[in-house]
């Protein structure tokens, strides 16, 4: 048993984290460091210079930009980019539609869209969600009638993160009525473009614009592009969603908002003194602390069991990382608004464009509205309580 | 970076392992209790047999050389079979001390007793306002001629009435609180000045209350509270493996009651709150399991911060875990689950007292805010 990583695992670890600090700019990591939302433009930037350096795709096969690297090698590359406040690169396109079509597309459709994913040239979109099927994703009802070279695509997804950015979505979408449920779906890929769609905003309790409804009133889609067989979308779903095991629990970005913490307790007073000096304080922060690095401890012993699984088998500790890991998120979210104090109260999204000057600390102004948005990462990706039932069948045998 | 075990301590591992399997079976356990010591002397035997007295011990002094892996591989075994003999108290504390504060010379002589099982420490060392600070020693501590005398009490001694030496701390200079002036002696536990009353512990194991009278002890070491905070912090650490031990009986026996047991028609643990419930002590486990290697790996580590950090981080979260996990199992067993005579109260009681064992979840997590947790610059 040994935590030290080798010396060529720190090597390695070194060559990423002087990357990711000097090629990304500074702008955009100091947004990420705070938790600011970031432009279409910001995200389109940083994937292309990860790309360029061939530090975008590292899961994907290598003849599609892949980098065989090692379970090691790529937490450490995660944890990196994590600790460094870049922004993962688009996860629509990276770690999710884009290993699907490496996986199950025809050599045609890898090749027209594979670059485009990687190069963020394409800005995919997610379409599973409906309005009736949440966490029932296989209740999904928009259906693709197939007529001649065409689907005819009629229904309305949910919860559609940054559809407003999106030039292409990948749908779950019904192509059997009669068979079971999950016989029946198939995986399609929409040009947004297309007449008949309609994308409405959904805002959320943080003022933000994030997700949408997406609309699809007799959308026609070319039959090429159905991904792999019709009515097998339902394995290609579940092959996308238990693709991304480990990064799922952000510890890196948890560790970065613990170190965030600490300086901004430093400079907030409490009672004359820095409030990071508060007992009270200082005790609930190293409470979280503990728990994130028992995640930690978790996480290393999923990558170290990693290279001996056979491919696509899990170690079972893996499915508490995205349950615990949601959890720290949203502590860590709850004492950095904790952090400004009363000037967690002044919503200043409405000055966004209005080049007004910011009310208290630059720092302030994201801390409550971070907090109401970060409810949400228990329960999307299947919802907390569905990775309970999951880990239960699985892994209780309950 | 691995989790691997090495050759060696995969022996070791299925050897202790099969041990517990076929000899400590929560029956068996119960003769052991009835036994006048509160324990089995031929158990101890079958210990020094096996080699698992001279585990920590170096070569030199009889033993093995195993470290904190070693000791982790042992104490969960043992959490699993609730062992208890003087082990902790003996080989873990015990042995820890003399490594960490006595001459190479002391632990040469006394180390072979100790492996071949001729030889039961004690470490006394708790006072009635110590409460868990290891700096808080009111005892005293003499010279007379080569040796010294010391006057004090020493509470919940844990195998205090089973040793045949008593590991004391006592304050050569400064006050009840200071951190220097401390040293450790080493008192035989039959000599005269030394009274000593047994009792059993909540958990079933033994300990003892201990009143020194200018009772004559060999000083192993001045200014010793360094040592000693880095053998506690080592036995800390066995603690915590032994916890995920009776963790884990913890989780598999009510996850086979769940599947057994059936109410309304059907096996309970087909009911989604249970299942929840049961997901949730998994959790507590595997958070807990991850915390006994950090602190298995990081207690031989001698920047004594870094350290302390890592070890009250995990027996933070070893408290907390086996709360959890200790007060579900009983809920969910329901009414056998309060019963003496079904295991998973007993497991529920030794991790309620490794809790109270140098330190609660509650106290170690104050120490780790006072040394600036875990992560970042204040770190």
């Amino acid at each position: 048993m040994d935590l030290n990583f080798t010396s060529a695992e720190i090597a390695f670890r070194d060559e990423v984290r002087g990357f990711f600090r000097s090629a990304i700019p500074d702008s955009i990591r100091a947004k990420v460091a705070e938790g600011e939302g970031l432009t279409r433009d910001d995200m389109i930037q940083s994937q292309r210079i990860l790309n360029k350096h061939g530090y975008c795709t590292p899961n994907w096969p290598v003849e599609w930009g892949g980098k065989a690297w090692t379970p090691v090698q790529v937490y450490l590359y995660q944890d990196e980019m994590q600790l460094a406040n870049v922004p993962a690169p688009i996860a629509f396109n990276v770690s999710m539609v884009g290993p699907v079509i490496a996986q199950f597309a025809s050599t045609e459709m890898k090749q027209r869209f594979l670059p485009a994913t990687a190069n963020a040239d394409i800005f995919w979109c997610q379409g599973f969600s409906e309005p009736g099927s949440g966490s029932d994703l296989a209740s999904l009802r928009t259906r693709a009638e197939r007529k001649g070279d065409k689907y005819i695509v009629n229904g309305q997804k949910m919860w559609t993160t940054l559809a407003q950015y999106g030039e292409w979505i990948f749908c779950l979408v019904r192509t059997n009525t009669e068979a079971k449920q999950q016989e029946g779906i198939s995986f399609l890929l929409i040009d947004m473009k297309t007449p008949g769609i309609t994308v409405r905003p959904i805002v959320l309790i943080d003022g933000g614009r994030e997700v949408n409804e997406v609309f699809f009133e007799n959308v026609e889609v070319p039959v090429e592009n159905l991904v792999g067989q019709e009515n097998k979308g339902w394995d290609y779903a579940k092959f996308l969603l238990g693709n991304e095991r480990t990064g799922i629990a952000r510890v890196g970005m948890s560790k970065a908002k613990v170190a965030r913490i600490k300086e901004l307790a430093a400079i907030e007073q409490s009672g004359g003194r820095p409030l990071i000096q508060d007992p009270k304080f200082r005790e609930k922060l190293a409470a979280v602390e503990i728990e994130l690095k028992a995640l930690e401890m978790t996480q290393l012993r999923v990558v170290a069991d990693e290279r001996k699984l056979e491919k696509g088998r899990q170690n079972p500790a893996s499915s508490i990382l995205k349950l615990k890991g949601s959890v720290i998120q949203q502590q860590l979210t709850e004492l950095a608004m904790e952090v400004v104090g009363p000037y967690a109260m002044p919503y200043q999204r409405d000055f966004d464009g209005r080049n007004e000057p910011a009310i208290g600390p630059d720092y302030a102004s994201e801390a409550a509205p971070m907090y109401f948005n970060y409810r949400k990462v228990s329960i999307y990706g299947g919802s907390n309580e569905i990775q309970r039932n999951i880990i239960a069948k699985a892994i209780l045998g309950l | 970076m691995d989790f691997d075990l090495n050759d060696e301590q995969r022996l070791l591992k299925e050897s202790v392992d099969r041990l517990i399997l076929d000899q400590y079976q929560f029956q068996q356990r119960k003769q052991y209790m009835a036994e006048p010591a509160g324990f089995s002397a031929p158990m101890w035997d079958r210990f020094a047999e096996q080699g698992l007295l001279g585990l920590p011990f170096p070569e030199a002094a009889g033993g093995f050389g195993g470290g904190p892996i070693e000791t982790m591989i042992v104490a969960e075994a043992f959490g699993r079979g609730l062992v208890v003999e003087p082990y902790f108290a003996t080989v873990i504390l015990g042995g820890g001390l003399l490594r960490r504060a006595a001459d190479p010379a002391v632990l040469a002589a006394l180390g072979p007793k100790i492996v071949a099982g001729k030889l039961k420490l004690a470490f006394a060392h708790i006072e009635r306002h110590s409460r868990y600070d290891l700096a808080n020693v009111a005892t005293t501590a003499k010279k007379d001629g080569g040796d010294y005398v010391l006057n004090g009490a020493k509470s919940v001694v844990l195998h205090g009435d089973a040793a045949d030496q008593l590991l004391v701390t006592a304050r050569l200079s400064g006050g009840q609180m200071d951190r220097d002036g401390i040293g450790l002696f080493l008192i035989d536990a039959n000599a005269a000045g030394v009274a000593r009353r047994g009792y059993p512990t909540q958990d079933g194991l033994r300990a003892a209350e201990v009143v020194l009278t200018n009772a004559r002890a060999q000083l192993l070491r001045d200014n010793a509270l360094p040592s000693i905070e880095h053998a506690v912090d080592e036995a800390i650490a066995a603690l915590c493996a032994e916890a995920v031990g009776a963790m884990q009986s913890m989780q598999d026996l009510t996850l086979e009651y769940l599947k057994t047991r059936k109410q309304f028609g059907r096996a309970i643990g087909s009911f989604q709150v249970l299942q929840h419930r049961s997901v949730d002590m998994l959790v507590a486990l595997e958070g807990a399991r991850g915390m006994a290697m950090f602190a298995a790996v990081m207690a031989a580590e001698e920047n004594p911060l870094e350290r302390r950090r890592a070890i009250s981080a995990a027996k933070s979260q070893i408290g907390r875990s086996g709360k959890h996990i200790g007060q579900e199992a009983i809920q969910l067993h329901g009414g056998i689950g309060m019963t003496m005579e079904y295991s998973v109260g007993h497991y529920f009681k030794r991790m309620t007292m490794i809790d109270a064992l140098y330190g609660d979840a509650d106290h170690h997590l104050t120490a780790l805010a006072g040394l600036g947790g875990l992560f970042g610059a204040a770190a």
